[in-house]
């Protein structure tokens, strides 16, 4: 028996029969389809369709914060546009994109015919997608976390349920492709690196995102029923917050490391030291899972004993710094690529290296975040590195879309523009980002448009995050734009 | 007309229905012990009483008023220690290409795990509490429901995996074998599920 479908491995010349058919042939053939590379581009299309609805809440939040006395939105409206935000960046951006570019790439890069279980990938993405909409749906209607609406609140938490389980089945499909629907004769030490960074952080939720499904089950229960054990709608984001905050993150974007060695290996020579650093870079980051799987927050404490000091010294050693040496050598390996004068500058490079400058960045944030004496806990610090993570994994995506582009798509995108977009987009990840890092350190209130003071440097930095957000949905917006345009234009033509 | 048929690249078989089937044992397996751990981490901050005859402190957790059924509880484990032994015996007929009692074998562990579910209803009705009545009440449905869930889903690859055996394809062992290690892994998120809330209490 086989589970694979040998109805895959699109030319351009099906992507344009596929474009000849009518809207309700077309609409068969995507909802019900098994190629991996439409079911990649399904997920990759929901997760930017989140992309730019949470950039637009990022502006608003950003204009809400300009002035503390403003009040275009009311306390409880503000708390539920937060969840938005948090929800929609992580379980919304980040998961679906990577996911949805492990689908479509990885079979073609072990030379599977399609991916494993095609069905059950399908089934993930509906399952995310429903899921998805229940949570719009539910924080519009005063559901989300502190949201005010019972009803709501209980599909918020149905839909955050649904979107796991359409993640994990999805990596379910990407793991057993990789290990099990290899060409013959291609060894696991041999499978390229972005598939193999697909794999690690496909492992990684799948060890992680189920214990947090357990805890969606406990808090959906117990809102539903008495709300006794678990604080009711107050205390959500206690119990299920982990999902959209750090160390989860960090496993979404591990595909990451792999997109950046993928395409700075194919840019210059040395090939295989570069894949190396990649590899390593990898296995690094990806002690991450211990901090996620334990969920529990490994603080550097300066105070109290020698013995204390170190035992909170080494902990906070393993759990938040190692991780970030993954990234920072899969980085230096990357710069000494650049070094070499026989280097091609490939386009997809420079989104994809920002990319993970930004969340090498957010990552160090984190780090710094859990030095107890910094006392950055509860601030706009913790937003910051979020932010840095989200839109530099955002950016490593489009980096991606770009160099993967012929293959998804038949077509190729513009280099000039994919330049200028990842340069751009840098700007805008940086201006969303860098000034809550230094409001930080002011005690400036995560979660608040309030709670700083009115004038004086916050005014200029929230108005620069604001800045970032707008310039960022220009970016994506383009992006989007110029990644449909072709495919309009090979539609136009005569086949 | 003559046609040119080209072979697609050949694939190597890894028997990833084994592979699927171990991967989402894994996560069944993430999900329990993550419920398990947060019944722990309720368990262990409820306050200290002393036990009735004074001789010791214990958590005050499992209300005064609330009997586990204990038989119960045990019907199960054991129920489905005996839905292991007949999976691999379906595996085992499977390989000596014996139709008749590998349909036999996993017609059986499909009845036992109604069975099981089964008895994890007459637990609810035996404990006769309320899902809204306390902290205890809530976490117990929400750890034994979820548990029971997975049961079902179990019943269901049995009987998909009879059904695919009735229609002749015994040649799939590794559907034999998934299935097998599926209940494997039911079987030992059970047995910590029973340990944990069930004989510790």
């Amino acid at each position: 028996m086989t589970a694979l479908d040998a109805s895959s491995n699109l030319s351009s010349t099906s992507i344009r029969n596929e474009d000849s058919r009518n809207i309700l042939g077309q609409l068969a053939l995507w909802t019900t389809t098994t190629d991996h590379k439409r079911i990649g581009r399904l997920f990759l299309r929901g997760g930017f369709v989140w992309l730019i609805s949470v950039i637009g809440i990022g502006v608003v939040l950003g204009v809400e914060r300009i002035n503390p006395t403003s009040n275009i939105f009311s306390a409880n409206s503000v708390v539920q546009l937060f969840s938005f935000f948090r929800t929609g960046l992580s379980l919304g951006v980040l998961a679906p994109l990577f996911i949805g570019l492990s689908i479509a790439l990885v079979p073609l890069q072990i030379g599977a015919q399609a991916i494993s279980y095609a069905r059950l990938s399908l089934f993930g993405f509906y399952a995310w997608l429903i899921g998805s909409a229940l949570v719009v749906v539910s924080i519009i209607g005063n559901g989300g976390p502190s949201g005010g609406n019972t009803k709501m609140v209980d599909a918020y938490l149905l839909g955050v349920g649904l979107a796991i389980v359409g993640v994990v089945a999805a990596a379910i499909s990407v793991i057993t492709t990789v290990i099990g629907a290899r060409s013959s004769g291609l060894a696991m030490s041999e499978i390229p690196v972005f598939t193999w960074s697909a794999l690690v952080g496909a492992a990684g939720i799948i060890l992680t995102l189920p214990l947090h499904l357990g805890s969606v089950v406990y808090v959906a229960v117990d809102h539903h029923y008495g709300r006794l054990a678990f604080g009711g709608n107050y205390r959500i984001d206690k119990w299920i917050g982990d999902i959209f905050g750090q160390p989860q993150t960090f496993i979404y974007v591990i595909p990451a490391l792999g997109v950046l060695a993928e395409i700075i290996s194919v840019s210059g020579p040395k090939r295989q030291v570069i894949q190396t650093g990649g590899f390593v870079g990898i296995g690094i980051m990806s002690t991450t899972l211990i901090g996620a799987v334990t969920r529990t927050q490994h603080l550097f404490e300066s105070t109290g004993s020698l013995s204390d000091k170190l035992t909170s010294a080494i902990s906070y050693a393993l759990f938040d710094v190692l991780p970030v040496f993954g990234v920072l050598i899969a980085l230096f390996v990357s710069l000494l690529a650049l070094k070499t004068n026989s280097l091609r500058l490939n386009p997809a490079l420079v989104p994809s290296l920002l990319g993970v400058g930004l969340v090498f960045t957010g990552m160090l944030g984190y780090a710094v975040q859990m030095i107890s004496s910094a006392e950055l806990a509860g601030t706009v610090f913790e937003e910051g590195v979020f932010v840095y993570i989200g839109y530099g994994a955002v950016l490593v995506a489009i980096g991606a879309i770009s160099h993967w582009c012929r293959e998804l798509r038949g077509t190729s995108l513009p280099a000039g523009v994919i330049k200028g977009l990842g340069v751009a987009g840098f700007i805008a990840a940086v201006f969303a980002s860098l000034p809550y890092y230094m409001a930080g350190f002011t005690n400036q209130a995560a979660k608040s448009v309030t709670d700083f003071e009115n004038g004086g440097p916050h005014a200029l930095w929230n108005s620069l995050v604001g800045a970032g957000h707008v310039l960022m949905a220009v970016v994506v917006v383009y992006f989007v734009v110029v990644v449909l345009r072709p495919a309009r234009s090979v539609a136009a033509t005569p086949s | 007309m003559n046609m040119v048929v080209v072979a697609p690249p050949r694939q190597s078989a890894k028997h990833q229905i084994l592979l699927a089937t171990t991967v989402a044992s894994g996560t069944i397996v993430m999900l329990m012990f993550g419920m398990l751990a947060i019944w722990m981490r309720f368990r262990d901050s409820s306050p200290l009483r002393g036990s009735s005859d004074g001789a010791k402190s214990i958590r005050d957790w499992l209300p005064a008023d609330i009997q586990i059924p204990e038989v119960a509880a045990n019907t199960i484990m054991i129920t489905l220690v005996m839905t292991c032994i007949i999976a691999q015996w379906a595996v085992y007929a499977t390989h000596r290409s014996d139709s008749s009692h590998a349909s036999l074998a996993l017609a059986i562990v499909a009845v036992l795990g109604i069975a099981a579910i089964n008895a994890q209803v007459a637990v609810y009705v035996q404990m006769g509490i309320g899902i809204r009545d306390g902290k205890y009440q809530t976490l117990f449905y929400s750890v034994t429901g979820t548990m029971t869930a997975l049961l079902a889903s179990g019943v269901v690859f049995s009987l998909v995996a009879l059904f695919r055996a009735l229609a002749g394809r015994l040649g799939d062992r590794q559907v034999m074998s998934a299935h097998a290690l599926y209940w494997y892994a039911l079987t030992v998120t059970f047995a910590a599920m029973w340990f944990i809330v069930y004989v510790q209490k």
